[in-house]
């Protein structure tokens, strides 16, 4: 199918495109790789008036060290963090995230920030941002502005952007020594979306779990922080009993979806199964 | 209409374009590269994949303005005038028969093998996870990336 | 008729390993995809839709999309409403058959979701896309028919005025009650065979350019010929005025085996516009308007004895018709009515189909049509059975199956199975499989109570390819013949040039055809060409569909050749001064017999033929002949298909662990194709065992509109299969060929529902409904554990209570066993 027809600009500055998003309004989006949104156009599901291509922006390129987190770039693609050094040092669980979602050449054009703008709970990255504890960073009219990952999945679909607020970068805390994390995703077919996905962190320590992050992928319109889950990982002997029954937490508090893979209960019943398989990988248990 | 300029298969071309105009359509209609076909609307099929400055990419999903200065190979240049090693390997291991969704599969190949010069059955199964294909069952296309991949290291090692 | 046992040649083409002559355009991207095809001056078409599964059309506004730029005309149904006919349906199944008015275009009233109400032709595709858009249609719903369980009852909303029962068509052999009557085992199963999308990777197309009055017409057809013909009889085109070509055709399944609205309207608004028309559809626009396959709900009985001898079976099944009937619609349930009773032997056998209207996109032909449908419930009930009974499956198939010395077996149904081995067959494939090592380590896994369950399930199965004769095909009231047309021509140089009536899309007929010329004319391969797919150039033919090409098309082929070797013997025997019966033709040489004298090839005498200087009074000077061949009977490949499954019992997930598969195709021409279509074929069923189901919401809006919600396996979620064949050469045509373009799908599906049950039955699961997705598994596990959290769900509805139709287990049956299926059957 074919997109509806729209404006597009190619600003050559970060100020340059949130002047052009402000000026277009509700009417105006941000394009990076396009692999959310190209779909959309093609489908007629999406009828924007303006698409400002943020990606000739290098502000928003590149993966750094910045103390005791990595900057990521929202342009960095699913490539990059696939192979990036860095991230492979200090954040694993984002390369194997990544190394999940969709197919290779839509890895090679989707990027982080265009994955995270998007907000759908049923992509790997949300997930993932929530087990990392990562900071997004925003650029808009008045500036920068940080916003946790707890607080940046608003609603489905609905990141906490403003309307002409670029997403320029992901701030995540380096996980050290010590903590082990597993991505675990359950999908119908390779290349389709998770019915259900767990980002684990562990940090274990005396054979025991010092601390555990838990993020759910496809369990309510947003991700979800599985807290219950780690309050009682915290503490809990690192094998996998006591994991299988620290995971027995994972559904509460959640309102998964039904969708044509899964109805509720058995999204609830794959996330309590999924989360002790990544928390027992996580721990090395 | 914004102007674009894009090298396709070694040759350059600038065209004034719609913005929302795909790169497929690009490719197909502008610059005559019939090779690459399409095959769905929603990046799944890969029958599309060219590689974009030496990437795969699913080219109905990207736009012509967004491919604006890179550098685009289709099946139509993959081989440089000659036959490249996955376009023998396809013929010589039956890994086509309707053939629609060869050039993206050979595209998406070519770039796991760059990747991943010696991949095991598994790895080319992963590999070509984005590209469909309805007649083969994908035996005889796992068969013929490793045939091709064996052939280059042997051409490589000679 | 002859049979070829013996061994071929050293240097025979037939049998071996050819690479495609195809390939060449193929892998390089010059190909000729019908959307690749230009003409000056051409237009594009898209289409206004209807987003209603059953409305009256009050108004159809064209003025906003008739204003857009670029816009060249805009009609709705009532400018075509003259002249578009009405759709065929080519097989009326019965003489009391209610077959709808079917307009390419709505006029009055829309019928399933993606039915064309308006078009647009423009400058080009992406103005044609917004000027669709900006098509205005009011309608006034009517309620939406969804559930053939229902669509019958007194009360239930009407499609047509005429009512929703299509046909119901019955057969009866031998003492069906008295079969059922004291025997000592009677099973009775209600089986779902969900809704398919064919989904060929190559969407749907068509190109029509005029010239005066008349029309050429490219289209990613399966059928040139066949379309040809019924596009004169709809529009009133004369069909000498009408020339169809199918370019490369980018897959089939069954799909493009059809004459589609689309066709015929790029037809009409081509002569209207007098410019080429073309219309390409969007791959969501196909997944809702091109044919589904499948779908019916199967009530089968079957009684035994004790030892598992079987005595009778009784059918019943409900067909989903969709909303109309295209091309053999009613009939694709019917071509499974004589092979429910596949390979085995009975005293009685029943057979019962009721074709019921729905709001829904028509179904048709799709791979296997009718036959997969049939053996999966065949074979899903001989494993049930054999449970019952408590002995080996295979043993069971084996106490029922026809003998290899039985053959010619006339079967209960009353179809002549003309050859085959189901013994070698499967003795070759648990060679290959290693079924007692399985069933070991099965047994390892359910005492240890592992997580993990492994199922082996098994598939022994007939089909039957090549529908022919004629006669018995005009006595069925299929309104084609069941013959197909080849020629042959010698070129002045010897190269030869071969037409056929089969058209490919992905067969490989350019090869095989040349693998057989070669051999019977004795040039070589490189120097012949296959023409196909274009009427006219190869103006006679019936096409390629149901496994018939080289069982019928490639008889043609030898026959062709027969007469061009005849031709060329009387030209030889002028030659070489020796009367025509002393001359003897070999390896592509005439020679007197006894050798050692003069000899001349057959190039020579075509070339002889080209001058024509040296002939003998009378003779034409002409190599080149036709042929048409019409078999004596169907073919009955058969084969054994073994397949290991791992059930994760805690996710529901199935993964597949080894697949083997030996088949029995009779001589096989090229195993590389073969093994290809094997390949292919086991794929596509392991699709509908697995992963694939057109899902329609209660207002009959298709869910599965796109490939991310339609889903096919990819690489990475299919396994290698095992494949190898035997040789039974089939008796009804004299090379000895069956058909294998469909028997990896027919096979296939069954043996992995039989794995995925086998895995589950002694946790009490009996039966989980296709595709057997990790929901439905885990659901039928709880289910049979008294869970309630997975035994109510969705139960009975059917049709897709918010959005989901893939789950749902039902009931816990009186015997204990459970049914990850929707509750209900045939009525």
């Amino acid at each position: 199918m074919i997109p509806a027809k729209f404006d597009y600009v190619k600003p050559r500055s970060l100020d340059e495109a949130v002047s052009a998003l402000a000026e277009g309004g509700d009417d105006a989006k941000v394009i990076a790789g396009g692999q959310s949104l190209l779909p959309l156009l093609r489908l007629r599901l999406a009828y924007p008036e303006l698409l400002v291509d943020v990606g000739g922006l290098d502000e928003l390129r590149g993966v750094r060290e910045e103390g005791e987190s990595l900057w990521i770039g929202a342009l960095t693609t699913h490539y990059e963090l696939i192979h990036d050094r860095l991230i492979a040092e200090h954040c694993g669980l984002l390369a194997q995230a990544a190394g999940t979602v969709a197919d290779p050449a839509v890895r090679h054009r989707g990027t982080i920030g265009g994955n995270l703008s998007h907000a759908d709970a049923a992509g790997d990255l949300p997930a993932v941002m929530l087990a990392l504890d990562a900071t997004m960073v925003a650029h808009g009219p008045g500036g920068n502005r940080d916003i946790a990952a707890a607080d940046f999945f608003v609603d489905y679909l609905t990141p906490a952007l403003d309307g002409s607020d670029i997403l320029t970068g992901v701030r995540v805390p380096k996980h050290g020594r010590g903590w082990g994390f597993r991505y675990e995703k359950f999908q119908a077919t390779a290349q389709s979306w998770a019915i259900v996905g767990v980002a684990a962190m562990v940090r274990r320590s005396n054979g025991h779990v010092a601390e555990a992050r838990v993020g759910l992928t496809n369990m309510g319109p947003v991700p979800v922080r599985a807290r219950a889950v780690e309050d009682a990982a915290a503490g809990a002997a690192a094998d996998r009993d006591a994991l299988r029954q620290a995971a027995g937490h994972a559904a509460d508090g959640t309102s998964p979806p039904t969708d044509l893979n899964a109805r509720p209960d058995y999204r609830e019943h794959l996330a309590r199964v999924l989360t002790g398989r990544a928390l027992a990988h996580a721990a090395g248990a | 209409m914004t102007r674009i300029t894009v090298k396709v298969d070694g040759v350059s071309y600038t065209d004034d374009v719609e913005p929302r105009l795909l790169l497929v359509h690009y490719l197909r209609e502008a610059v005559g590269k019939t090779g690459t076909p399409i095959g769905c609307d929603t990046t799944n099929c890969g029958a599309c994949t060219v590689h974009m400055d030496g990437k795969s990419v699913k080219s109905c999903s990207v736009l012509a303005v967004q491919a604006d200065g890179s550098e685009i190979t289709t099946i139509e240049g993959i081989g440089n005038g000659e036959w490249h090693p996955l376009q023998s390997a396809f013929r010589a291991e039956h890994a086509l028969q309707c053939g629609y969704c060869t050039p993206g599969m050979i595209m998406a190949a070519a770039d796991l093998l760059r990747e991943n010069p010696d991949p095991t059955d598994h790895e080319v199964r992963e590999g070509l996870e984005g590209n469909l294909c309805r007649c083969t069952g994908y035996q005889n296309i796992v068969r013929a990336v490793r045939r091709a991949a064996q052939e280059t290291r042997e051409g490589a090692a000679s | 008729m002859t049979t070829d046992t013996q061994a071929p040649a050293a240097d025979a083409e037939i049998g071996k390993a050819r690479v495609r002559k195809e390939d060449a355009r193929l892998v390089t991207g010059q190909t000729n995809w019908t959307d690749n095809l230009t003409q000056p001056g051409m237009l594009h078409m898209a289409f206004a839709r209807s987003p209603f599964a059953h409305a009256r059309i009050t108004r159809v506004d064209l003025s906003a999309a008739r204003s857009m730029p670029g816009v060249i005309a805009v009609y709705s149904g009532a400018d075509f409403a003259a002249e578009q006919g009405s759709l065929p349906c080519a097989w009326p199944v019965t003489p009391d058959i209610v077959i709808p008015d079917h307009p390419p275009m709505a006029t009055e009233e829309v019928r399933y979701v993606g039915e064309a109400v308006a078009c647009v032709v423009a400058r080009n595709r992406y103005e044609a896309a917004d000027a669709a858009a900006a098509i205005d249609v009011d309608y006034e719903p009517l309620p939406a028919v969804l559930d053939i369980r229902t669509a019958l009852d007194q009360g239930s909303p009407k499609v047509h005025e005429a009512g929703n029962k299509s046909y119901e068509f019955a057969m009866t052999s031998g003492d069906v009650d008295a079969a059922f009557a004291g025997a000592p085992v009677v099973l009775e199963r209600n089986y779902r065979q969900q809704r398919l999308i064919p989904v060929a990777m190559e969407p749907r197309a068509v190109l029509c350019a005029p010239s005066g009055d008349e029309f050429t017409l490219w289209s990613a057809t399966q059928i040139p010929h066949v379309l040809r013909t019924m596009l004169a009889l709809v529009t009133g085109i004369p069909e000498h005025k009408l020339r169809v070509i199918a370019p490369d055709v980018g897959g089939g399944f069954g799909s493009k085996l059809q004459v589609t609205a689309e066709e015929v309207l790029a037809l009409l608004a081509a002569r209207k516009l007098r410019k080429p028309v073309k219309w390409t559809e969007s791959r969501s626009e196909g997944n809702l308007t091109v044919h589904h396959g499948r779908d019916q709900w199967q009530r089968i009985r079957i009684a035994a004895e004790r030892d598992g001898r079987i005595r009778g079976l009784a059918v019943d099944l409900l067909a989903d018709m969709g909303a109309y009937l295209m091309l053999v619609t009613p009939g694709v349930p019917l071509l499974g009515a004589q092979l429910f009773n596949a390979i085995y032997k009975m005293d009685a056998y029943s057979f019962r189909c009721t074709g019921v209207f729905t709001t829904k996109m028509p179904t048709d032909a799709y791979r296997g049509a009718g036959r997969p449908e049939a053996t999966f419930a065949i074979e899903r009930i001989m494993d049930d059975l054999a449970a019952e009974l408590g002995v080996d499956p295979l043993e069971l198939r084996k106490r029922n199956w026809i003998t290899h010395e039985e053959f010619p077996y006339t079967t209960i149904s009353g179809m002549i199975y003309d050859s085959g081995n189901y013994e070698a067959a499967t003795a070759r494939a648990l060679e290959l499989f290693g079924y007692d090592e399985l069933r070991r380590e099965q047994e390892q896994r359910r005492a240890s109570g592992d997580p993990v369950q492994l199922g082996i399930g098994i598939s022994t199965y007939t089909e039957a390819c090549g529908l022919a004769p004629s006669r018995a095909l005009g006595e069925g009231n299929y309104a084609a013949g069941g013959w197909e047309h080849a020629s042959v021509r010698m070129l002045a140089t010897g190269k030869v040039e071969v037409v056929t009536g089969s058209s490919a899309h992905g067969q490989g007929h350019e090869t095989a055809w040349s693998q057989i010329v070669a051999d019977k004319l004795g040039v070589p391969f490189e120097d012949v060409r296959v023409l196909h797919g274009d009427t006219l150039v190869a103006p006679k033919g019936m096409d390629t569909y149901g496994s018939r090409s080289l069982a019928v098309g490639g008889i043609a082929v030898v026959g062709a050749c027969g007469k061009v070797v005849e031709k060329a013997r009387v030209i030889a025997s002028a030659l070489l001064e020796a009367p025509p019966e002393e001359i003897e033709f070999s390896g592509g040489t005439f020679q007197a017999r006894g050798g050692g004298g003069p000899a001349k090839t057959i190039q020579e005498i075509a070339f002889e033929a080209f001058t024509g200087h040296n002939l003998p009074d009378g003779t034409e000077p002409s190599l080149d002949a036709e042929a048409t061949f019409d078999p004596s009977n169907l073919s009955f490949p058969h084969g054994t298909h073994l397949c290991a499954i791992e059930v994760d019992t805690e996710t529901g997930q199935v993964t597949i662990r080894s697949y083997v598969a030996v088949d029995d195709a009779g001589v096989v021409v090229n195993p590389l194709i073969v093994e290809g279509q094997v390949h292919g074929g086991i794929a596509q069923g392991i699709g509908q065992a697995l992963f694939e189901e057109a899902v329609y919401d209660d207002d009959g809006n298709l869910l599965t509109t796109t490939m991310a919600d339609y889903l096919l396996p990819s690489a990475a979620d299919l396994p290698d299969f095992v494949t190898d064949y035997t040789q039974t050469p089939a008796t009804s045509n004299p090379l000895g060929v069956k058909g294998i373009g469909e028997a990896g799908t027919i096979a296939s599906t069954p043996a992995v529902v039989n794995s995925i049950v086998d895995a589950l039955r002694p946790m009490g699961v009996r039966d989980v409904t296709m595709p057997c997705t990790p929901q439905r598994v885990w659901r039928a596990i709880q289910a049979a554990r008294g869970n309630a959290s997975g035994g109510t769900g969705d139960a009975g509805s059917g049709k897709g209570s918010d959005g989901d139709t893939r789950s749902g287990v039902t009931h816990t049956p009186p015997d204990g066993g459970s049914a990850a299926s929707d509750e209900g059957g045939p009525r």
